[in-house]
């Protein structure tokens, strides 16, 4: 990270500007994820109750060398220091509650079945959502659109602990087309899964695209095109859904984040093994390695799709380009 | 076009379909699928402390004797032991040809390393605790001994002794996943990664196939176990929400589940029929009471009004409902070779008990006018949540007295209970780790990690102590019922009711037998029309 500053003198060019513009994003991510760690650590530090309190609790003897094990047994600012080396060297150390393996190997074995599972709902939320809300948008105030939104609130509204259940009941114990549950890695058990999380995304989107492209459509530009004779479907691929898209855009990448670290309750009901039940069950567990591994895993992801969201944006809006 | 693409749609379906029945249980007649509840925490038999592991482990490894499928001790690594007539000394004589999973041949001398690796302060064993019978045990896992000290011993390649300081039932502790041979070169060479699928060596019917966290783990049939497992696949499947995996029972993914969500029990039956499988199970549970503060303090007659008042009857068929019994005692029925001691008052009516627990109410000082202000403390959960209010409810009732129910996050619990000082009532309870009456009332020894309730009866511990040392197990077993009795007259708990297991198992499951430790081992099972 550090030797590889540019020469302060250099021309301040296009290429220089962009690579100051990305270090400064860089450093700005670097300190967020520090502020977010530290203030994890000390937060589940301070939360009552430690990863070793349970029923059965060890002999003082033992429960002495496994502090030692742990380095509980040195104050909380050198554990910290401790730690924060770790990460640093790329090691999140091992799990309280699955001693067996180490954090690093438990998000390495769940992180890609939630970026899978959470990528392919937001592409499913996007396929559908975006050609409804456009249809909507063009039969606006007429019964399509009326049904249409009608069935959004609806998506909007159920939450995913009774929508998960209801289709499986319908799609595996009624009609036994898809598994009920489990994961073996396979697509039929993540058919369902998908769908699940997909749903309120995908009324979100449809809504969020009626209600942008009603706007735009009602532009004065548009209606200065309309004016020059342009069909209306020529109108609205070449000139409305372009600028239509921008809200979705921004909106893409809240979502993404929701769908791969904010779905605790599908993992759970369907028996996915995703990264977001790590942050209820370690949680739970007071397994701190794994909650702050699962943390820091998240927040670089949250900061690394916001970048991508603005080069995105910036590619659809000149005039966030240019500033 | 629409009829177009309603074919599609449909035609996709259709195979969607066709995939989905070769992955229900129907289509892989050879593997069973088994309910398992949470990921299991560990795979290394010395450290595992839940259901979860112990279910896997149990499959994956055979200790020096084991159970069947009915819970009765059978001969395992050993073909038979023999005790010295001052019960100190145990022998046990192993089978011929014993093997690990990789086809080596597995010594008495490598059991004896089993068990010193296990009472290792760095191995922090859970269930060593109930191993201080063995000569020195307590000491080497204070780290105060070398692991060599341990009463463990291998005179022979086939014969290992252990010596014992004080009478216990150690078959019944033999069963444990403690007393597992774990295979030390896999430790040596791969560390906290030795339970892994390629690294696991183990003794049991089965090997492990196949670990995908907080999902399933696959097991396969051991080749170098002596009797070859009749199925040949087993999967436990993470089930953490019982809900969910009744759910998944119903669509054919599960030949047994782990658990039944509450539901009233008319209903089971009648969805399910023979199906649901309920039977005892060796839980207790009870309400602690915090015997180091007022108001339980020094007062026996307080205790007992509100023990007097709650109706177990009604708890038991209308709260819980699946067949558990009301307790009147610590010990369930059904613990082997012992007779569990009784409250008195356990044939009364419950009208009679309500009359007497008013009069005890008075004696100890309440009444309308001053009446018992106390607090229910209990882990958040809707289950405890219903019990407690429906006991709150009864103390109201039938005494006056003003309840506050408090709940409180598992960790908080557990971290508040042990501490015993803003506790007054609070949810306690056990389940049997051993079939043994000792499990229970040890957690009321003076000193105990798990005596919640701070009670410190020298007499209690005199009685415990005698069976520790008594001679024979029909004496250890008189002088436990003592204590037991000593504890209830006393009242330093109150008994609710005695726990079920309940079940789901599909009917193609042949084998599967109620027993009380819930134990049901995959290698006596059978599935009805799979090939062999």
């Amino acid at each position: 990270m550090s030797g590889s500053m540019p020469a302060s003198d250099a021309a301040p060019g296009p290429t220089g500007a962009a690579l100051k513009f990305w270090l400064s994003r860089l450093t700005e991510a670097a300190i967020t994820l520090w502020l977010l760690a530290t203030l994890c650590f000390f937060l589940l530090r301070a939360a009552p109750g430690g990863p070793f309190d349970a029923e059965k609790s060890a002999p003082p003897e033992v429960q002495a060398a496994i502090d030692a094990q742990y380095r509980f047994d040195q104050p909380l600012l050198a554990q910290y220091g401790h730690w924060l080396g770790d990460v640093l060297r790329g090691n999140l150390g091992p799990s309280f509650q699955y001693p067996d393996y180490t954090v690093n190997e438990l998000i390495a074995a769940s992180l890609p079945v939630s970026l899978v599972n959470g990528g392919l709902a937001l592409l499913l939320a996007l396929a559908v959502g975006l050609p409804l809300g456009t249809w909507a948008a063009l039969r606006a105030g007429r019964w399509t659109d009326r049904l249409l939104m009608f069935g959004a609130g609806l998506g909007l509204a159920m939450p995913k602990f009774v929508v998960a259940p209801l289709l499986i009941l319908l799609f595996a114990v009624s009609l036994r087309w898809l598994p009920a549950g489990g994961w073996d890695g396979g697509w039929r058990s993540a058919v369902l899964p998908i769908i699940a999380l997909s749903l309120p995304n995908l009324a979100y989107c449809a809504r969020l695209t009626r209600a942008s492209l009603l706007e735009v459509l009602g532009a004065d530009y548009l209606q200065a095109a309309r004016g020059r004779g342009l069909s209306e479907a020529r109108l609205l691929f070449a000139h409305a859904l372009k600028p239509a898209l921008l809200p979705v855009v921004a909106w893409l990448s809240p979502a993404l984040i929701n769908v791969v670290s904010g779905s605790a309750v599908v993992e759970q009901v369907f028996g996915i093994p995703g990264v977001g039940r790590y942050f209820v069950q370690g949680a739970l567990n007071r397994d701190y390695t794994l909650v702050l591994g699962v943390v820091l895993v998240i927040g670089a992801a949250i900061v690394l799709i916001n970048a991508v969201i603005d080069l995105l944006r910036s590619a659809l809006d000149p005039r966030l380009r240019d500033s | 076009m629409n009829r177009a693409l309603t074919r599609l749609l449909l035609s996709a379906l259709l195979v969607v379909a066709g995939d989905a029945a070769a992955q229900s249980v129907a289509a892989t007649p050879d593997t069973l699928q088994r309910g398992n509840g949470p990921e299991p925490s560990t795979l290394d038999a010395h450290r595992c402390p839940e259901v979860a592991c112990g279910n896997i482990l149990r499959d994956l490894y055979e200790g020096l004797v084991t159970e069947d499928a009915r819970g009765r001790l059978i001969p395992g690594m050993a073909e038979s032991w023999e005790a010295s007539a001052d019960g100190r000394t145990w022998t046990f004589h192993l089978r011929d040809g014993l093997r690990w999973s990789n086809g080596e041949a597995l010594t008495a001398e490598q059991i004896v390393a089993s068990f010193r690796r296990a009472f290792t302060p760095a191995t922090a064993a859970p269930f060593a605790v109930h191993f201080d019978a063995i000569s020195n045990a307590a000491l080497v896992q204070q780290g105060k001994l070398a692991p060599e000290r341990l009463g463990v011993s291998a005179p022979d390649p086939r014969t290992v002794v252990f010596a014992l300081s004080r009478s216990a039932a150690l078959p019944q502790l033999l069963l444990l996943p403690i007393a597992f041979p774990v295979y030390l070169p896999a430790v040596r060479e791969f560390g906290a990664q030795h339970t892994r699928p390629g690294h696991l060596v183990s003794n049991g019917a089965y090997r492990l196939a196949e670990w995908r966290p907080q999902a399933s783990l696959t097991l396969e049939r051991n080749a170098h176990f002596r009797e070859p497992a009749a199925i040949a696949r087993v999967r436990f499947q993470v089930t953490e929400d019982a809900a969910s995996e009744l759910q998944r029972f119903q669509a054919g993914g599960l030949h047994i589940t782990e658990t039944v969500p509450p539901q009233p029990l008319a209903q089971l039956r009648a969805r399910f029929g023979a199906q649901l499988r309920i039977s005892p199970y060796l839980g207790s549970m009870w309400l602690g009471l915090n015997l180091t503060r007022p108001p339980l303090r020094g007062n026996p007659a307080l205790r007992e009004a509100l023990s007097l008042a709650i109706d177990r009857d009604k708890l038991t068929r209308y709260i819980t409902g699946l067949g558990e019994t009301p307790a009147y005692g610590v010990v369930p029925s059904g613990v082997a070779d012992y007779r569990p001691a009784s409250l008195p008052w356990a044939s009364a009516t419950q009208a009679q008990r309500e009359r007497l627990a008013r009069e005890l109410y008075r004696t100890a000082g309440y009444s309308n006018a001053r009446p018992l202000e106390i607090e229910l403390r209990y882990n958040t959960s809707t289950p405890h949540r219903r019990m407690n209010l429906a006991i709150a409810a009864m103390w109201r009732e039938v005494l006056g007295a003003r309840v506050t129910l408090r709940n409180e996050e598992w960790k908080v619990f557990v971290g508040n209970r042990k501490q015993r000082v803003i506790t007054q009532v609070f949810r306690g309870g056990w389940i049997a780790d051993v079939n043994d009456a000792r499990n229970f009332l040890a957690n009321f020894e003076t000193g105990s990690v798990t005596n919640w309730s701070g009670l410190a009866d020298p007499g209690f511990d005199a009685l415990m102590r005698a069976a520790d040392d008594a001679p024979t197990p029909v004496a250890r077993a008189l002088l436990m019922q003592q204590a037991e009795a000593r504890l209830l007259a006393q009242h330093a708990l109150l008994p609710i009711y005695f726990y079920t297991s309940k079940h789901l198992v599909r009917p193609e499951v042949v084998g599967f037998e109620a027993n009380a430790l819930d134990h049901h081992p995959s290698r006596f099972l059978r599935l009805a029309g799979a090939r062999q």
